[in-house]
């Protein structure tokens, strides 16, 4: 939410000294159409105390409403409501305290259309200073969750070459170039292929945001091969995607970490075969991804809730989608589950 | 004859090691594991003279499984990457590859162990460093949050958090847990180092205990006290212990 506009300091200045000369202004005109101090201060107090709890009060509610159309309409209205009100109470304040005062009562009685356009003009500005300031200030924290996830996917990029495209995994995966070198050779310029492709796959993606559900599912279809290659004696892997792929988008390199640690979790809490289920639906705009994999809730009692791969992708969701309840985890005894939903 | 097991949980890394042992008529390969459980069996089985060890391995990783044996043979590790167990290596003087690794620097770790292979001597300094690696590596990140024990034969992998409390068996340490007590050739030294200071502590020359298990404290002889766990065991207190007790507690 935007800093209330209320708690600068500079603001409550700035409102305070304008409140007092204007307030100043009002007795001194008292005075000057011959009324005595007391009923010019009596006068100028009441209405100025109404009309600065009504600014107030149209400052206050600007922060939680902002209306984002027929914004001119808005001012409008709350300004003719807003001095309506302090105009009618105000007169029936004041000549509540002064009903002995005959010529004061008289003296209300032609000044409230003066009073009220006064009155009128002044919140008509109070609600466009705050209408403006609010504006600017959620524009200012729009662009910097923006910011924010650009730096983010930056980071994601750099947190992949450097970390997720593990060295443990660039360099195994050598070693089984290296293995298949000596006998298969067409294997192992096979393998060179994939792994390249996945290199680029993902170098590639510096500047799109979002990418196709195809092409992120291709991606990791490239990385589980690989991975197959090492372990394809214990890991099996299952694409279930009735989604319509080719129209909906997703964040680029968002479910590799995702897969990364089901594939870890799957190959290095079990002994047995580790099925890696992946599965896409779409459903109410919403498209869910659910990676399922093995593990063994033993293994891991203290860690609870999001691992570090995870965390990552949860912020990374959050600053794209301003939403903290878009991925959630849940094991039972030996599988773990992913759920990622994308908002389309 | 030299006896070889490999141990590693890829295929095409042993068939690598495979391939280069090709060329050394005198060694022969008697096993071939995918993971520490299939080593550890093996290893006790065959007695083997030299083992190529792979660390980052299904439920065990290598260190951890070589903390399980008796007496490990001669090993050369075989490892990707990680960082912690090469700074011990390194340290340790002990022999590894690097994957992926050629066929030269192959020869050149063999050429190192394979006299020591053929005069028995050797191999009594090679535990040594032995020891003293898994010591260093027993303190890095991944190993220090749990621990892995032996019991007829099966293995038992013990998050710290499970542990009631620890008992000196002479040479060994005692660990006790909800479902048995397990006997580990380590110190107590070492797992009053090891342990989260603020959960465990070394109530005595023989004890470390879990404190959160910690139901009440009694007076016991002069000086000395005793722990009463909520599973009911007793747990001697001595005089400072108490003292140190004390602080973590709060009281």
């Amino acid at each position: 939410m935007a800093r209330s506009l209320l708690s600068t300091n500079k603001f409550i200045i700035i409102f305070s000294i304008l409140w007092f000369a204007w307030a100043q202004i009002q007795f001194i005109t008292m005075n000057y159409f011959g009324f005595g101090n007391t009923i010019a201060i009596v006068d100028s107090l009441v209405l100025n105390i109404l009309l600065a709890f009504a600014c107030l009060g149209i400052i206050y509610i600007m922060q939680f409403y902002l209306p984002q159309r027929e914004k001119l309409w808005y001012i409008i209205a709350v300004s003719l409501i807003t001095s309506v009100l302090v105009i009618i109470l105000s007169q029936l304040i004041l000549k509540r305290i002064f009903r002995n005062e005959a010529a004061y009562i008289n003296f209300l009685e032609m000044a409230w259309v003066v009073k009220g356009s006064i009155v009128f003009l002044l919140a008509a500005c109070t609600s466009l200073i705050s209408l403006v300031y609010y504006s600017l200030e959620e524009q200012k924290e729009t662009e910097q969750r923006k910011h924010d996830a650009e730096q983010l996917t930056k980071e994601a990029e750099l947190f992949n070459l450097r970390q997720q495209l593990q060295p443990h995994f660039l360099f195994n995966s050598l070693n089984s170039i290296s293995a298949l070198a000596g006998n298969k050779p067409e294997e192992a310029r096979k393998m060179i292929q994939q792994l390249s492709d996945f290199l680029r796959g993902t170098i590639r993606k510096d500047d799109t945001q979002f990418i196709t559900l195809t092409d992120e599912l291709n991606h990791l279809q490239l990385y589980l091969d690989i991975e197959k290659v090492r372990f394809g004696h214990r890991l099996k892997t299952e694409f279930k995607c009735d989604a319509a792929r080719e129209h909906l988008k997703i964040p680029s390199l968002l479910l590799q970490p995702v897969v990364e640690n089901a594939i870890k979790f799957g190959l290095y809490d079990t002994l047995d075969d580790v099925l890696i289920e992946i599965q896409a639906t779409y459903e109410n705009n919403i498209l869910s991804i659910t990676v399922k994999n093995p593990y063994d809730s033993a293994m891991h009692t203290k860690q609870k809730g999001t691992g570090f791969g995870l965390s990552s992708v949860q912020r990374r969701l959050y600053l794209l989608f301003a939403r903290n309840d878009l991925l959630f985890t849940s094991a039972n005894e030996n599988i773990f589950t992913t759920t990622i939903k994308i908002p389309q | 004859m030299i006896k070889v097991i490999l141990i590693d949980d890829e295929p095409l890394a042993r068939s690598i090691v495979k391939e280069y042992l090709l060329h050394y008529p005198e060694i022969e390969i008697i096993q071939e594991c995918n993971d520490g459980f299939e080593g550890v069996k093996a290893i006790t089985q065959y007695n083997p003279d030299l083992i190529f060890l792979d660390i980052q391995m299904p439920k065990i990783n290598g260190f951890e499984m070589l903390e399980l044996l008796e007496n490990p043979p001669a090993i050369i590790f075989t490892t990707a990457f990680d960082e912690y167990a090469l700074k011990a290596f390194e340290a340790h003087a002990v022999d590894y590859l690097l994957k992926p690794f050629n066929k030269e620097r192959f020869d050149k770790a063999m050429q190192k162990c394979l006299p020591e292979l053929t005069d028995r001597g050797g191999v009594a300094k090679e535990n040594n460093s032995t020891s003293a690696l898994l010591e260093t590596i027993s303190h890095t990140p991944p190993q220090s949050q749990r621990i892995v024990v032996k019991l007829n034969n099966k293995i038992k992998i013990i998050p710290f958090q499970e542990i009631q409390y620890i008992g000196a068996e002479g040479d060994y340490v005692m660990i006790y847990t909800a479902e048995g007590n397990y006997l580990k050739n380590k110190t107590m030294a070492f797992f009053e180092n090891t342990l989260d200071p603020n959960q465990f502590v070394r109530t005595h020359r023989s004890y470390i205990l879990n404190i959160q298990l910690v139901t009440r404290l009694e007076a016991y002889e002069k000086d000395s006290h005793v722990a009463i766990l909520k599973t009911g065991a007793r747990v001697p207190v001595s005089k400072s212990g108490y003292t140190k007790l004390k602080v973590v507690l709060g009281i």
